[in-house]
């Protein structure tokens, strides 16, 4: 992007406020993935959107100082580390790989359905890191100069 | 159930426009949104099929890829006036192949499952059983995070394996400028 600046005034103060909105939204859509529709994919796109507002509104020299790609990187091998942690502890504690070895507790209750939940945050966490980390990468990369970055 | 079939096909005719504008416009940026315009048909017509799951990921995503794709081809000069070239012989041969194959395949449409019926025994199962088996309220969650989780695992490891790949080529190019930078000093 040439202007690494950002966008004006007023669109950089309605993302101030605008980007935590979508991001509780965001995070709604993850916990609630059990009990309504949406969840892990769904729930983490909309993060990877909260996030790449930022990076259109303020420039991506601005949004790589406050979101390291290093730090969204080991954050995003750690939850796909933690879903196998997850899935391996069900061989120990059920015998089989993937298995919903928690409580299941009582339908419709936030808190319930075992392993589901803990998947849904996961992977919404996952996708959310990956979507945005693909975006950033490709807005740094200036595809006209030979891929120089 | 008729008024669903209806909304169906109006929704997905719509899509067919859509996509046919998106290849015959010569401006990107209307090509861009009439792609949109594809995605969000799609979406509203897993709305109409009762499938919410996916239409909020469908929703979700094609806003992602015409921000994406705006963002991408928004600055560069793709609006190159190329003299369209149209092969009557060939269009006809399309034409009747497409033909021939929808008229052969009428009498499939006979034998199709009613709407709302699944032929396996399996999905009978999963909406029967799937609540208590997993405790989850939504079933499409109970299938892909519980029953399925394998194919969710792999789904994960396949958009690991892209970001993986991604960052590993850009970063090589980015150490070959550095190193280009420091022999010139």
């Amino acid at each position: 992007m040439k202007n690494n600046q950002g966008m004006s005034i007023i669109v950089k103060t309605v993302t101030r406020v605008s980007v935590w909105l979508m991001v509780l939204y965001a995070w709604y859509i993850i916990l609630h993935g059990h009990l309504t529709p949406g969840g892990g994919f769904g729930g983490g796109v909309i993060f990877a959107i909260a996030m790449l507002n930022v990076l259109l509104a303020y420039g991506s020299e601005f949004t790589e100082k406050w979101l390291k790609i290093r730090l969204l990187h080991d954050i995003e091998a750690a939850s796909i580390l933690l879903f196998l942690i997850v899935g391996i502890l069900g061989i120990s504690v059920l015998g089989g790989f993937l298995t919903n070895f928690i409580l299941k507790g009582k339908l419709y209750e936030l808190i319930s359905a075992g392993t589901i939940p803990i998947f849904n945050i996961l992977i919404g966490i996952k996708v959310a890191m990956s979507l945005f980390l693909a975006v950033l990468i490709l807005a740094k990369t200036n595809i006209e100069n030979g891929g120089e970055v | 159930m008729m008024p669903t079939e209806i909304w169906l096909i109006f929704i997905i005719s719509i899509c067919i426009v859509g996509s046919i504008v998106a290849l015959e416009l010569k401006d990107i940026l209307s090509s861009i949104i009439a792609v949109g315009v594809v995605g969000l048909g799609i979406a509203v017509s897993f709305l109409i099929l009762q499938a919410p799951d996916l239409a909020v990921v469908q929703f979700v995503f094609e806003i992602f890829a015409v921000i994406i794709l705006v963002r991408a081809f928004l600055k560069k000069d793709y609006h190159k006036e190329e003299p369209s070239t149209i092969n009557k012989v060939l269009v006809g041969v399309t034409l009747i192949t497409l033909g021939a194959i929808f008229y052969l395949s009428l009498s499939v449409f006979k034998l199709l499952p009613p709407f709302g019926q699944p032929l396996f025994e399996t999905a009978q199962y999963y909406v029967q059983n799937g609540a208590t088996d997993t405790g989850a309220a939504n079933l499409v969650s109970a299938i892909i995070l519980d029953y399925r989780a394998y194919d969710t695992l792999g789904e994960v490891t396949v958009l690991f394996a892209a970001i993986l790949g991604t960052l590993t080529i850009l970063r090589i190019k980015k150490s070959k400028n550095s190193q280009e930078v420091t022999n010139e000093k």
